[in-house]
């Protein structure tokens, strides 16, 4: 189907080709800006390499042999902002959580509760999470992805996901209730 | 925590990604181990504050346009654009263009000319809506049309064909009285699987009609007049099942 015409047929799709792509890739866009915006943190950088992923992915569609279109432009976008991470802001990628130096609060759904119903905080602190949790939260909660298109989209076992999401989670749970706590403090040293 | 499931197990089970066995497995653990159900109730509050903060955010317009324009022309545009003119998206907007033309043409007289249904349906789609409040769906709680239809008489000066559908997978569930444009209407309401219809009757002089449809804010309607009745079912069920209703209710 695909028209493969000597010397640059990596890049060249047909009008048939070019039609699939509408139909099935297009319609993740939103997707795409989605999970750009939370691995880069902001909507501009995310509005120019979700564009170029989609690029790239119109230009690799030939080696799209059917299956989840979601899944396999995600992994395109993944691997675009990781790149784009690594040349424009690497410490992104080197700050890892080191568990044992924050001594956790304990977490009770009431404290989760107050602090979860603030948008901005919860924004907030699902930004400071590392980027390798912040991605399976995004994909799992927000996108609705399966164990196995996180997966395919991350590169790594379906047992992996599932403690990602574990220790993702409590991360989370535990930066919201810290603040919150704090917030509490505070409050109570200005009585 | 010292349970060793919460870092693992727990969220399988959190996320439905547990086979049946394992899911059963973990619920026999729940009885027993405090860790996990205190953890598996945080994680739930957590999950429903992410959804409630609605965190997803959608491609911009500027985005969409720019991806669509530069798709259109990247690499090689003789190839992808010129050389092969995709013939169907003429095709498919001269059919689309056919379409509205002949739409306009053969609608506009009735919608807006003779009866104003679409004024008709946002009324009545508001009136769905107002119906699904809590406690305002029913007057009378019934799936039996021996009880439904002596309700309305007496509060109404017309009685309203009452039957139930049970057997064609449309249950009663019950009756009120609605105002739709300032007369006073009766509401029968049916279910479908998980979801509600209303269908509001009231008498009308006018002729019978062909059933007319049409979709408001998500919600389908279908509206007919017969034998000196008018009905319009609304509902967010499949225009396909809310087509059948309509047959059952016409006979």
């Amino acid at each position: 189907m695909s028209a493969s015409v000597e010397g640059k047929g990596w890049n060249v799709l047909d009008s048939q080709d070019r039609v699939r792509f509408e139909q099935l890739v297009l319609p993740h866009l939103d997707a795409a800006f989605n999970l750009s915006r939370w691995l880069l943190r902001g909507r501009s950088d995310a509005e120019d390499v979700a564009q170029e992923a989609m690029l790239r992915a119109f230009r690799f569609f030939n080696g799209f042999h059917g299956g989840d279109a979601r899944a396999w432009l995600l992994q395109i976008v993944r691997n675009t902002c990781y790149t784009w991470l690594e040349k424009n802001r690497s410490v992104d990628l080197t700050v890892e959580f080191d568990e044992d130096l924050h001594p956790q609060a304990a977490v009770t759904p009431e404290t989760l509760a107050i602090a979860g119903d603030n948008r901005e905080r919860l924004m907030r602190a699902l930004e400071e999470l590392p980027a390798r949790f912040r991605e399976v939260l995004v994909l799992r909660e927000l996108e609705g992805c399966s164990y196995k298109e996180i997966a395919a989209i991350t590169s790594v076992p379906i047992g992996t996901v599932m403690s990602a999401l574990a220790r993702a989670r409590q991360r989370l749970q535990r930066v919201l209730t810290q603040e919150s706590e704090q917030k509490k403090q505070e409050a109570r040293r200005e009585l | 925590m010292s349970c060793e499931l919460v870092k693992t197990v727990l969220h399988g089970y959190l996320d439905g990604e547990l086979d049946a066995a394992g899911a059963a497995d973990f619920e026999r653990h729940l009885i027993s181990c405090p860790d996990c159900v205190a953890a598996l109730e945080a994680h739930e509050s957590l999950r429903s504050s992410l959804l409630r903060a609605d965190l997803y955010e959608r491609a911009p317009a500027t985005l969409r346009q720019t991806v669509r324009a530069r798709l259109g022309t990247s690499g090689h545009p003789s190839v992808i654009s010129m050389r092969n003119p995709a013939p169907w998206r003429w095709l498919a907007m001269a059919a689309t263009f056919l379409l509205a033309v002949f739409l306009g043409w053969r609608l506009l007289p009735i919608v807006r000319g003779n009866r104003g249904e679409t004024a008709l349906a946002s009324a009545i789609v508001d009136a769905h809506l107002r119906s699904l409040q809590p406690g305002h769906l029913e007057d009378v709680q019934s799936t039996d049309q021996h009880t439904v239809k002596p309700w309305f008489d007496g509060k109404l000066d017309f009685a309203p064909p009452v039957h139930d559908f049970v057997s064609e997978g449309f249950p009663l569930q019950g009756g009120r009285l609605d105002v739709v444009h300032g007369r006073t209407v009766a509401v029968l309401v049916y279910a479908r699987r998980k979801h509600l219809v209303n269908v509001f009757v009231w008498p009308t002089t006018e002729p019978d009609s062909q059933p007319l449809s049409g979709s408001q804010l998500g919600y389908q309607w279908i509206d007919w007049r017969k034998a000196g009745m008018e009905m319009c079912a609304v509902s967010d069920v499949t225009p396909d099942d809310l087509a059948e209703l309509q047959h059952l209710l016409m006979q």
